[in-house]
């Protein structure tokens, strides 16, 4: 098995590194430690740049204008793009492009004109209501939601939690139940935000300060017909497999920060000394640098391996969630140790290994907790067909 | 939390500040009628913290502001958004004195009450 990076990966990895390094953390220099995005006359400097290298709409699929790269390559520039203070859920401040609601790309002609194209061009700004109060982890018996047809409308009743980016949204996603329990009974519907019956109740302030959460309220919300996305009942349906494949370069963006993190902490021990010698020559810290190593290494593999069968065509579930799994638990370690080693540095606003730690800790706990992921691995392993 | 801040106004004085230490979090000014003319933060960059703010806001007092309140936050990020929102849904615009704020960063929030 060949792990070496291609000449073109080699180019594009160095060419993303420069750009991080010279455009986005000189600009952090000015910013809060907590700062999450640009003005928007920088971001689109940024972003006339990533235009130029080729690489914007990283998550765009081709045929609707993204770049054509392989999963592996896209881990590549993910590892790359959150090497800096706002990089873990900020990064590049989306210079690359923002994440993409990845069913829009199964939505009708009509509502793609509509809905996905502005989208696309950056112009409309668009969120993902799935989680309530009553749980995210099990959507399918989750959801209170509920829509009930009335005539070529439905009127939505119900409470969205944790929605990032709704307060500034155009539309969104909405997942609602308009049959009977589970899964079939869960439809998607396309809502505008400035509809009648449509609140954004408040801000749910979390450890995260970049793409804070909010609280959606729908009151006898109607909603045309015509913007059910997918089938009626089929709302988990659509785009499972653009979602998956997702989860891999958000495991790879943890790794971005792992490695700086143990960047910082492998420099820091060559420097400071105690009790007349490095730490860099005790024990204790060299373990600990020991142990960071073999976190992100082993991290790596499997984030490369869910991708490189992905890019084969051939099942990833199994592989997706162990790369989501370890890489979000190993990288948490990995900035936790090298925290431990700057001292009370560390936990500093000066450095930002304390909003790493904070953000890493979510993401042991977003995109499906570690605890789901075991759960979906668990499943596969003991049901043989799957596999 | 609510949503909205709550607390009773103290004088906007060296006196007053004798009770405010120099954690991050968030501020109103309001003038002498307690209409809030100011929504400020106390971000990490700041030297002193909420102190450092309230100090530089009795030197020179943004829009008449003659008292203030503040709510000590590490989230003070998000909070500070939160409130200028909900100000703005509440009176159709930012306080007077937050020239300092770009509307295209904030979103559309309509809280309860």
């Amino acid at each position: 098995m060949d792990l070496s990076l291609t000449e073109e990966q080699t180019m594009i990895v160095d060419m993303v590194r420069r750009f991080v390094r010279e455009e986005i953390v000189p600009l952090e220099d000015n910013l809060d430690p907590d700062a999450d995005e640009l003005p928007p006359e920088k971001l689109a400097e940024l972003v006339e740049k990533t235009k130029e290298m080729g690489l914007h709409g990283l998550d765009t699929p081709p045929e609707y204008g993204g770049p054509d790269i392989d999963l592996v390559t896209r881990c590549l520039i993910a590892i790359e793009c959150s090497q800096h203070r706002a990089g873990l859920y900020a990064p590049c401040y989306y210079a690359f492009g923002g994440a993409r609601q990845a069913q829009l790309f199964e939505a009708t002609d009509t509502q793609k004109e509509k809905y996905l194209y502005p989208m696309l061009k950056g112009e409309k700004k668009v969120f993902f209501g799935l989680s309530e109060p009553s749980g995210g982890s099990d959507p399918g018996r989750a959801i209170q939601t509920r829509a009930v047809r009335d005539g070529d409308e439905w009127i939505l009743n119900g409470t969205k939690l944790w929605i990032s980016g709704a307060d500034r949204a155009d539309y969104g996603l909405v997942f609602a139940r308009t049959g009977g329990p589970g899964r079939g009974g869960v439809t998607t519907f396309i809502v505008e935000t400035e509809w009648e019956g449509f609140s954004v109740r408040r801000v749910v302030h979390t450890l995260r300060s970049a793409k804070y959460a909010t609280e959606i309220q729908m009151e006898d919300l109607r909603v045309p017909h015509e913007n059910i996305l997918g089938e009626e009942g089929g709302g988990f349906a659509i785009a499972n497999d653009r979602l998956s494949r997702q989860r891999i370069p958000y495991s790879a963006e943890c790794l971005g920060v792992a490695i700086k993190a143990h960047e910082m902490a492998t420099e820091y021990s060559k420097i400071r000394e105690t009790f007349g010698a490095p730490l860099s020559h005790r024990q204790g810290i060299q373990w600990m640098l020991v142990d960071n190593e073999i976190d992100i290494r082993a991290a790596k593999l499997l984030v490369f391996d869910a991708a490189a069968k992905a890019d084969r065509g051939e099942s990833f579930r199994t592989e997706s969630a162990i790369a989501k799994l370890v890489s979000t638990e190993n990288s948490f370690r990995v900035v936790d140790r090298s925290m431990q080693i700057h001292g009370a540095l560390g936990v500093a606003k000066d450095l930002p290994l304390e909003r790493w730690f904070r953000e890493m800790r979510i993401r042991r706990v977003g995109e499906g907790p570690s605890e789901v992921q075991k759960h979906v691995i668990a499943r596969d392993i003991l049901n043989e067909s799957l596999r | 939390m609510p949503v909205r801040m709550d607390k009773p106004w103290e004088p906007l004085n060296e006196n007053s500040l004798k009770t405010v230490a120099s954690h991050l979090g968030v501020y109103q000014l309001a003038n002498e009628a307690g209409d809030i003319v100011y929504i400020g933060v106390a971000d990490a960059r700041t030297l002193f913290g909420l102190k450092g703010e309230l100090r530089n806001a009795i030197a020179s007092p943004p829009a008449g502001a003659s008292q203030f309140r503040v709510e000590i936050n590490m989230a003070y990020r998000t909070r500070h958004a939160e409130l200028l929102q909900a100000y703005k849904h509440d009176h159709g615009e930012l306080p007077i004195g937050n020239t300092d704020i770009d509307e295209r960063m904030l979103g559309r929030l309509r809280p309860a009450g």
